[in-house]
């Protein structure tokens, strides 16, 4: 019961990070159709800027950790942005309208480019950073066969899982309440409509992919803080999962791609602690799999009838 | 200049704009290069440490602002000759003083001052010449007529292209063998190499270019065609010739197995599925130790014979029995050929079931699923048949490159070469063969061209190693050709039956397969 | 418009000789009954037309006849051979089967059918409101690929093909000539070279009804054959109607709604309204049935029994309507 509890909180904890990779994906999807294949590699290239920041900071001596990270979580959002901003302009926005395939080679392209780029800039070894932030609660302590087990929430799960849902919220009140979410809903219905609206579609797309990467970056710099390691390949497995994330809650739909993250989180923790952890990354590709065949609207998506 | 004929104050407004755009690109790219080439993370004793290259973030901005700069003012503003005589200048003097300073540690500050200025008019020239060529406002006018008369020129132009390249891969390891006796070996191991992937863009053809099914895991059947291979000659002892086929086979079946599911997915969803696939069973390799070895590979995997002829040295071998001189080369000519007929004979199949029903079911499928159900085809069978025949060449593909490398292991067989493979596809034109062939060339030649490039080392110091930057530059030209041509550089759709005259199809009207 | 009444008017052929049976037929979507309760039948040899205002459900009906949507409720029955056949469609509805023959006719029940076995195996052809031609291939290929059936037996199963076996060759020869003929007839045959999304709209309307004529069909089932067609084209297209059910024997279901193409060439008209039957008979009855004039003047505004040039216009710019899938913006296979 400890144990199950303990990966419990695991679980959810990466799948904050998940969700919020996949709020990107499930975004881009929504508004443009396709799959932005170099998110994961945005949400490596914000983890990057995360971890040069940290160090940055502490370089110049600013060592509080409160204001650190507030510090740091504001420069990687706004830098990932930026590429996240740059990488719609050079590879999407010239193909708009385009085959369906273009713009999905030019996506697989960017990520190629993107992990290549942080390789050659910052090599290719990981980068090791001693966690920040220790300590945390109790939750539960009891016995088992195997001696005393405590289940412990750290203060690192809270901040994740705290700022994750407080962007969530902050998301929700802009998709729903503001004219640039009421833009990009309209988008996502009928692009060339909104545009004789009066709707900049350019704008409200690159907007989305800004949004996106701000979140990535986010979700970087909880990767970082929660597992202390990087390097310039951690953004492919875990953007196929936040894909996956963003599928089982239904494709198009921001709380699904939040319920999804959770989900898989909680999958692969869970499958890692009861089963083997070599085979997780299959556990999760199954998951996708069977979703996409069984429900491929997935679990808060709208069914698509087949038009004759 | 008859240029100065114009207000000055037009012009003043278009270079100003000009330089606008070019600091603002250069803001950028200051905002997206501080991170990575302005600060460096290391491990260091005692965790990491923080670096600063401050010089190397310098260049990469004026390189974009100067670029951004000339490639306005030559092609998308088009300035007069003055503005751009001014702005060349300017770009060649600010490289040389750049590359002063930078070198000035070094205390060659001259000596690179005019390396720098050298590069910059040599780039500034090349513009020149590419903006010169493409001639200012009679550009549409020409593309015009390059349209009307485009068609029948391409069509000659392949077809001439294609007898060439067919004639000069038949006699290519003699050619390098006569021209380049020292460097045979490796110009023949790297035509191995572009042939064994303008098989697998063949085979993924079949799948992607004319059933319209986007497959993101067609590595999964060239491993399953190379374990299989491994695997039948290490524990039962078959030979290449006898484990090819089977391998083929297991390869398609496998495509049967995990086509059977997906294929009523439509598009992206499909991509992504057939993408966990490959993922499923590179992680099923590295992970199943007693079956697979794990990570460590399979080694010690038999070479092909030529009838039973091994290429060896002394007693036995095809040297001794030909009584002909050993050399090692001849087993790179051999194998060359194994990958040249195994090649053609994917091409042949491919060209022969485009004209056979389930070849026109597969491009009918493309262009209109719901079109095809009411004419009574079979999708589902359709789909499957082109999954597992693409499947079996890519088992084909896969055992070749068990026997060539003799050593496989699960790294060789990571979503990356998936994305290489479907690149190669699609950049060289859905559904067109003689498109593969010139992507492959192409990109695959040219990456490996880099590891040559012995100059480079001169300029960027003994340490620069611009083997490094192949995947950067292959990424990079994957975007750029997509983005120049969106339907691959062969693009035409050539019809499989003729009434009276043959017309190549123009690509706007073929479609890509379902879902868009 | 003076309806010119079909030689045949008065045997009523649909309740002696029907080929199609559709009974009690339901199609719902979610909350919103598409279709309700609809039976009618199909003569052998008739031209029938389906029509009704937009939203009726005419293309729903189409859909489920012809496998791409499964019925809610109801049976669907086509019949091969001459008769009613009864007792074998009891038969065949009280066994699990999908199809049952005897003594040289065959029953089959559409709703247990796939899409692809009800063109293959029934016979049953079909073209689309929003036309679905195969735009990147010739107008040939498209003929071909209409015989991709039995092509795909001569050429066993693409194995005895790939090797180019002579009843292969003979049998593709023969596949050329049957979309040659059917090419001369719509009047394509200066064409046959050219991607079919080159041609003009008219064109593709026919080309797509030779592609379904090629498939071999017994019952041919045409969406809206004439929408966004000139008075001249739909003249041609009555002509090529006819031609098709006199010379081929081919039975022609088609929903329309040119009142002009409707009533010169119908031999029996069923009219829905909301998903429902509202009249059925000889296109004389149904005009002079109060309950249609109601429901056209009634229900549409658009006045659609009286201007067909006019309602022409209407109906090729128009929505599709809730029941009625079909997105027109796919319609754009034409430019």
């Amino acid at each position: 019961m400890e144990y199950f509890v303990q990966q419990l909180v695991n679980g959810l904890t990466l799948g904050s990070i998940y969700g919020l990779i996949a709020i990107g994906y499930t975004m881009v999807y929504g508004i443009i159709g396709m799959i932005n294949f170099a998110h994961g590699d945005i949400f490596m290239i914000g983890s990057f800027i995360a971890l040069a920041t940290f160090l940055g900071l502490m370089a110049i001596g600013i060592t509080a950790l409160p204001l650190v990270l507030i510090i740091v979580l504001i420069v990687a959002m706004l830098f990932t942005s930026a590429w996240g901003w740059t990488v719609e302009r050079l590879a999407y926005r010239p193909l708009r309208g385009s085959f369906r395939l273009a713009p999905l080679i030019t996506a697989i392209g960017m990520s190629i480019v993107l992990q290549n780029f942080v390789q050659v800039t910052q090599g290719a070894r990981v980068k090791p950073l001693p966690p920040q932030i220790q300590g945390g609660v109790t939750l539960m302590d009891g016995f088992t066969e195997n001696g005393p087990i405590v289940v412990q929430l750290s203060y690192m799960q809270m901040i994740i899982i705290g700022t994750t849902l407080a962007l969530m919220i902050g998301f929700s009140l802009l998709i729903s309440r503001t004219s640039l979410g009421r833009a990009q809903r309209a988008c996502e219905q009928d692009r060339r409509m909104a545009a004789l609206l009066g709707v900049n579609v350019d704008r409200t797309i690159s907007l989305t992919f800004v949004m996106g990467a701000a979140l990535a970056a986010v979700a970087g710099f909880m990767f970082l803080l929660l597992y202390g390691v990087i390097d310039f390949y951690i953004g492919f497995l875990a953007g196929v999962k936040a894909f996956t994330a963003a599928v089982l809650g239904g494709i198009g739909s921001l709380p699904g791609a939040m319920l999804g993250g959770l989900l898989i989180g909680l999958i692969e923790v869970m499958w890692s602690g009861y089963f083997t952890v070599e085979y997780k990354d299959v556990a999760a590709f199954s998951i996708l799999a069977i979703v996409l065949i069984f429900m491929p609207s997935g679990l808060l998506g709208k069914p698509e009838v087949e038009k004759v | 200049m008859s240029d100065a004929a114009l207000p000055t104050g037009f012009a003043v407004a278009r270079v100003a704009a000009s330089l606008r755009d070019a600091a603002v690109a250069a803001g950028l790219a200051a905002v997206l290069a501080f991170f990575f080439l302005a600060l460096r993370t290391d491990i260091a004793t005692g965790g990491l440490t923080i670096t600063t290259r401050w010089f190397l973030f310098g260049t990469a901005v004026m390189l974009v602002f100067f670029g951004r700069l000339l490639l306005n003012l030559f092609f998308f503003k088009r300035g007069t000759g003055a503005e751009r005589a001014v702005v060349a200048g300017a770009a060649v003097l600010a490289a040389g003083i750049w590359s002063a300073i930078g070198a000035a540690g070094f205390g060659a500050g001259l000596r690179s001052m005019l390396i720098g200025m050298v590069a910059a008019a040599i780039v500034v020239a090349i513009l020149a010449l590419v903006s010169h060529w493409r001639g200012g406002g009679a550009q549409a006018a020409g593309d015009k007529a390059l349209k009307a008369a485009g068609m029948p020129r391409i069509s000659i132009l392949t077809s001439w292209l294609g007898k060439a390249l067919f004639a000069f891969a038949v006699i290519l390891p003699f050619f390098f063998a006569y021209f380049f006796p020292k460097q045979d070996r490796q110009y023949i191991d790297l035509a191995i190499l572009i042939m064994t992937y303008i098989m697998l863009g063949w085979g993924l053809n079949i799948v992607v270019g004319l059933a319209g099914l986007l497959d993101l895991g067609y590595v999964a059947f060239y491993a399953v065609g190379a374990y299989s291979f491994a695997l039948l000659a290490q524990n039962f002892g078959f030979g290449f010739w006898l484990a090819l086929p089977l391998a083929g086979i297991l390869a398609g079946c496998w495509g049967l197995v995990l086509g059977f599911p997906v294929l009523r997915l439509r598009g992206d969803y499909l991509a992504i599925v057939t993408l966990a696939f490959g993922e499923i069973i590179r992680v099923v390799l590295l992970n199943w130790y007693d079956f697979t070895n794990g990570p460590d590979g399979i080694s010690g995997i038999p070479k092909p014979t030529l009838f039973g002829l091994e290429f060896k040295r002394g007693e036995g071998g095809f040297a001794d029995f030909f009584g002909i001189a050993y050399d090692p080369i001849q087993r790179f000519i051999f194998l060359y050929y194994i990958i040249f007929c195994l090649a053609l004979l994917t091409n042949f199949v491919t060209m022969r079931l485009r004209k056979l029903p389930v070849g026109r079911a597969w491009e009918a499928l493309r262009e209109d699923e719901i079109a095809c159900r009411s004419l009574g085809i079979n999708t589902t069978n359709t789909k499957l048949t082109a999954f597992a025949i693409g499947a079996m060449f890519g088992g084909f593909a896969g055992s070749f490159f068990a026997t060539r490398q003799g050593f496989i292991s699960p790294e060789s067989f990571s979503f990356l070469e998936s994305a290489i493979i479907l690149a190669i596809v699609v950049l060289g034109g859905l559904g067109s063969q003689i498109g593969v062939v010139i992507s492959s060339v192409v990109m695959i030649g040219g990456i490996e061209l880099l590891r040559n490039i012995g100059f480079l080392k001169q300029v960027f110091g003994p340490e620069f190693e611009p083997t490094q930057y192949r995947m950067l530059i292959f990424g990079l030209a994957m975007v750029l050709i997509m983005v120049w041509k969106p339907r691959g550089l062969i693009s035409t759709r050539e019809p499989t039956a003729v009434l009276k005259e043959r017309k190549r199809i123009g690509a706007d009207m073929v479609a890509q397969g379902e879902g868009h | 418009m003076s309806a010119t009444s079909p030689a045949t008017t008065g045997v009523r052929r649909w309740e002696k000789d029907p080929i199609l049976t559709v009974e009690h037929l339901t199609m719902r979507f979610g909350g919103l009954v598409a279709v309700g309760d609809l039976s009618f039948d199909v003569g052998r040899g008739d031209i029938t037309a389906l029509i009704g205002p937009n939203g009726a459900g005419k293309t729903t009906v189409f859909n489920c006849v012809t496998g791409f949507y499964k019925p809610t409720e109801g049976r669907i029955v086509m019949r091969h051979g001459p008769g009613a056949n009864d007792a074998l469609v009891e038969r065949v509805t009280q066994s699990a089967a999908q199809h049952a023959e005897a003594g040289g006719s065959s029953v089959f029940l559409l709703e247990r059918m796939p899409d692809h076995l009800i063109s293959n195996k029934a016979c049953v052809a079909r073209t689309f409101q929003n036309i679905r031609l195969f735009g990147g291939m010739t107008v040939l290929e498209n003929l071909l690929v209409a015989q991709h059936n039995s092509l795909m037996l001569a050429s066993k199963f693409t194995f005895g093909g790939i090797f180019g076996i002579p009843s292969y060759r003979r049998a593709e020869n023969q596949a050329r000539e049957k979309a040659v003929y059917w090419l001369e007839h719509v009047d394509l045959i200066d064409r046959a070279d050219d991607p079919a999304a080159d041609l003009p709209y008219g064109d593709q309307r026919r080309l797509e009804i030779a592609r379904a004529m090629c498939t071999g069909p017994q019952l041919l089932c045409l969406d809206e054959p004439a929408a966004g067609l000139n008075p001249r084209e739909s003249a041609e297209l009555n002509e090529l109607l006819q031609f098709i059910r006199a010379e081929h024997g081919t039975s022609v279901l088609l929903i329309e709604h040119d009142m002009g193409v409707v009533m010169e060439i119908s031999d029996h008209v069923v009219v829905l309204d909301y998903g429902e039957k509202i009249s059925d008979g000889s296109a004389e009855e149904v005009r002079n049935d109060p309950k249609v004039i109601a429901a056209y003047l009634g229900v549409d505004d658009e006045a659609e029994i009286d201007i067909p040039e006019v309602r022409a216009d209407i109906s090729h710019g128009k929505q599709p309507a809730a029941g009625e899938a079909g997105g027109d913006s796919a319609a754009g296979g034409g430019q």
